[in-house]
């Protein structure tokens, strides 16, 4: 089965990356952008398994080390 | 006195922190590879800086998974004296050794220059052999140094003296507050409660020779082998 895990900033984390994109797309006349946030994706190929044991497998991966929850937050997607 | 100086793929200034603790302090130095499960015999702990794993996932995330790591938290929390430079520094924050985390300086941009920074605590064992307030001239060289941590965290490190070293300058144009990463506070070293672990970003070992343009990040190491030979509580651990 094919997994995704999404890793974005906590609120209130510095994001120059995204601040630097939005600023540029600002400057070329897209007023209607507010912010944006620049995070990663991440997909993961696993063994086909029931749903609830791949989520708690893939909240105790991206917990200890696909994000650090200091600064940042993330959100599974699965199949 | 034996100094364990760790290099994982993609460390880049372990020789460099090997020359001075051999060369300059005439330690006896083990270069202990990141597989190693153990550090044989040691006083202290070097983690040096470079780009372990190349920075994949978040700098510092993965080589918290190398073998060694284990037995430098143990040697950590037996009291065993560990500085992590740079990317050290990031490792220690990944693990916990240390609170807190670096994120992306604020100007998007890789940093390498020197630096003033300012010694905030001397009565430690990492700074000892430097004056309060202190002025130094060191190098950083990075990408991701700026110090981030919950309000609580930043309130406890401050309240507690364990702000170690911070950037003062020099002031320019683009970093009038001479902060030249956006460090909450201006923070560029923390120890951590126990006070036998330091991480910071600046390089200590790049200004310890005349010959490269300063000596001012010698008191680092000067500090470590004082209070290593002055305080039994820091003899040597087997881990």
């Amino acid at each position: 089965m094919k997994a995704k895990v999404f890793v974005s900033y906590r609120d209130g984390v510095l994001d120059p990356q995204g601040q630097t994109i939005y600023e540029v797309l600002k400057q070329h006349g897209h007023d209607s952008i507010h912010s944006i946030r620049v995070g990663k994706m991440i997909e993961i190929d696993l063994d086909d398994m029931d749903t609830n044991q791949a989520k708690a497998l893939l909240e105790e991966i991206s917990d200890k080390m696909l994000a650090n929850p200091i600064t940042e937050t993330f959100r599974i997607e699965l199949p | 006195m034996k100094v364990a100086v760790v290099t994982f793929p993609g460390s880049n200034c372990d020789r460099d922190c090997i020359y001075v603790m051999r060369d300059i302090f005439s330690c006896e130095v083990h270069n202990v590879f990141h597989k190693e499960a153990s550090l044989c015999d040691c006083d202290a702990v070097i983690i040096p800086g470079g780009f372990s794993y190349g920075d994949y996932l978040r700098a510092g995330a993965l080589a918290k998974y190398s073998p060694v790591m284990k037995a430098i938290q143990q040697f950590a929390k037996q009291g065993g004296l560990v500085i992590g430079i740079c990317n050290g520094f990031q490792i220690l924050c990944e693990v916990g050794l240390l609170p807190g985390a670096l994120v992306r300086n604020r100007n998007v941009r890789f940093i390498s220059r020197n630096v003033e920074l300012r010694v905030e605590n001397t009565e430690t064992a990492f700074t000892s052999a430097y004056e309060q307030e202190q002025l130094l001239w060191i190098p950083i060289a990075h990408a991701e140094g700026n110090y981030v941590a919950d309000d609580k965290t930043i309130e406890e490190l401050e309240s507690s003296g364990r702000v170690v070293f911070r950037y003062t300058g020099p002031k320019r144009q683009d970093v009038p507050d001479g902060n030249p990463n956006g460090s909450i506070n201006s923070i560029a070293g923390i120890i951590n409660e126990q006070g036998n672990v330091l991480g910071m970003m600046p390089h200590p070992e790049r200004a310890s020779d005349e010959r490269i343009g300063s000596t001012d990040g010698l008191g680092v190491f000067r500090s470590m082998i004082t209070s290593l030979q002055q305080d039994a509580s820091y003899a040597a651990l087997t881990v």
